[in-house]
């Protein structure tokens, strides 16, 4: 090969973004508590079977912890939480637990 | 990036004629515009492929067609006669009439036909089109650039972005973009729906892209836009079916004369490979939601096993040869009318009987069948799909059963005592709970049998599409009509 072959960029593809072009924002997720007493723990059942027997007894063995325990529930497992009941979980909630059995 | 080259060129006042030396039209026509200069008209005379055509004549190069792009001409010769830059009239081709009438001078072209049609303009020539388009046209996409440098392979590169579903994708080019949008009235910045999991607005460009990468014809982009209308809502809550464990994806059943407009199977081979527009429109319609809903397998799709038809589940009733209304119609649509209906669907699968000859055997052989669906004892958690094929049809037709008859009877079929359902019946754990012992279920809800007539024209057999959670906590059917 001789030094003439050129490989500057001269008609090169573009192509069209099918994506939504958008950055993801992350959050931070709080600290770690030292200790849950005092605290207000939600507990947030998402609705499917047998997850509210798992959840009765976190909600035990925290209340003994002496957190102060607040019950959730979505309305189905199959959509994501109403964005009214997100709100008022972290309105009054410092820590959250989201459980699910099956 | 490139200069703004959707700026319309003003045409100066006078006559405006549009020719090119490739047409005989409009080298026979050459002593007729010679003739109107001559007689004192103002001839503004443009050319689109070679500037010394007409010989020794004045013209425009019109090189980069922008004249002839901006102002419609598609036959060669077109005659215009401006005023204030306003075109006030026009014709084409060679009427003598026609010319004597926009020019203004009579006694035009005494040794000529009275009339010769002209040719295809260089800028309709679909060997340009395209390009036109994007150079014209192309201020209308939104969507961010992506270059892809010479020594990089554009198909690596898209596998590379994540952009495709393990297949190859179609590089979507502005070119192949802007046509696809042909295919559609809607305009590209249109939003069509907003899409899970990441609830982002899809515009009509970005799902002409993902068709273009689906490797859609521009006459299957409005069955595209349907069907993300279709899947993206709260009733068929694709958000639900791409995150569930189970191996559901959005299966499309489509109806009307479009389908058979645009070449879809309905008959042999239904559910299988090779057309072009089954696979890719439910193709497209996956790509959409996973390039801009966000939706990907291992993140929030947790399928445990998925199907293959999570790369595309899309077909064609066959309405021509069905002895019943179609399922569009039998949800409302008005007949012959283009629409799809979304399923939240696994994998068909096969009912045999080949010796039924009479409709209640082999009306027996399907509730046998649709009873398995999912776990024998698992009752109204589920819709399905019955996909009939035409020689089991026939035996219904032949009977004259209609489609609520064939339903009505199935349902009849599918009442299942508690006791085979409980909890350890059968030896099975599972089941309903033990309180339901003695009552009878169905093992379907009222309208949770879908029928559709789709298949080979041999071959006693018949498929079953079973659903995923039904009903407000889960996904509904949804049915939407196609319009261009």
């Amino acid at each position: 090969m001789t030094g003439t072959m050129s490989v500057v960029n001269t008609n090169n593809t573009v192509l069209l973004d099918p994506t939504n072009e958008r950055r993801v924002a992350t959050m931070e997720r709080v600290g770690r508590p030292e200790s849950l007493r005092g605290l207000t723990v939600g507990l947030l059942d998402i609705s499917k079977a047998r997850g509210d027997v798992f959840i009765d007894r976190l909600e035990e063995r925290l209340s003994e912890m002496g957190a102060d325990v607040r019950r959730y529930k979505k309305p189905t497992f199959t959509k994501p939480a109403p964005v009214d009941l997100r709100h008022e979980i972290a309105t009054y909630c410092q820590v959250v637990i989201e459980a699910l059995a099956d | 990036m490139t200069a703004n080259h959707s700026t319309v060129p003003v045409l100066p006042d006078g006559l405006v004629i549009v020719v090119k030396r490739e047409c005989e039209t409009c080298r026979m026509v050459v002593p007729v515009i010679a003739h109107l200069r001559e007689s004192g008209a103002v001839v503004n005379l443009y050319v689109q492929d070679d500037p010394t055509f007409p010989d020794g004549m004045d013209v425009v190069h019109d090189a980069d067609l922008s004249v002839s792009w901006h102002h419609d001409i598609e036959t060669v010769p077109t005659v215009m006669r401006v005023s204030n830059g306003v075109e006030v009239e026009r014709t084409v081709g060679w009427v003598r009439d026609e010319w004597e009438r926009v020019t203004g001078v009579s006694g035009l072209g005494p040794d000529l036909p009275t009339f010769r049609p002209g040719c295809g303009s260089l800028s309709v020539d679909p060997d340009l089109v395209d390009r036109l388009r994007v150079r014209f046209g192309g201020s209308v996409l939104s969507a961010r650039r992506v270059d892809v440098a010479d020594l990089e392979d554009e198909f690596e590169a898209m596998f590379d972005r994540g952009w495709t579903d393990g297949l190859p994708v179609v590089p979507p080019t502005e070119q192949r973009v802007m046509r696809m949008l042909q295919g559609t009235t809607r305009a590209p910045s249109d939003v069509v729906a907003v899409v899970p999991p990441d609830l982002v607005e899809v515009t009509v460009e970005k799902i002409a892209i993902n068709a273009v990468m689906a490797g859609c014809k521009p006459e299957y982009l409005p069955w595209v836009i349907a069907g993300v209308e279709a899947v993206c809502n709260d009733t068929f809550n694709i958000h639900g079916v791409l995150a569930t464990t189970m191996p559901v994806g959005p299966v499309i059943v489509c109806n009307g004369p479009g389908t058979r407009a645009i070449g879809m199977n309905s008959g042999m081979n239904v559910f299988g490979q090779g057309n072009r527009a089954n696979l890719t429109i439910g193709r497209a319609i996956q790509l959409v939601i996973r390039n801009v809903g966000g939706g990907r397998p291992g993140e929030v799709d947790r399928a445990t096993h998925g199907n293959p038809g999570k790369i595309s589940f899309c077909f064609a009733e066959d309405e021509i040869g069905s002895p019943w209304t179609s399922l569009a119609t039998s949800r409302g649509v008005a007949p012959d009318t283009d629409a799809l209906t979304v399923f939240p669907g696994e994998g068909p699968r096969c009912v045999v009987d080949q010796l039924a000859r009479d409709p209640e055997s082999l009306t027996n052989t399907f509730a046998a069948c649709l009873r398995t669906l999912h776990n024998p004892k698992s009752v109204l958690a589920f819709d399905v799909i019955v996909v009939m094929g035409p020689e089991h049809a026939r035996v219904y037709a032949d009977a004259g059963w209609d489609r609520e008859r064939v339903l009505e009877e199935l349902h009849a079929r599918l009442q299942i005592p508690g006791d085979e359902l409980v909890r350890g019946a059968h030896g099975i754990a599972e089941g309903v709970p033990e309180r339901l012992r003695g009552v009878t279920l169905p093992k379907f809800r009222p309208g949770g049998i879908l029928l559709v007539h789709a298949g080979g024209g041999a071959g006693l057999f018949s498929a079953i599409i079973g659903g995923w959670a039904n009903g407000e906590v889960g996904s509904q059917p949804v049915t939407m009509t196609v319009t261009r």
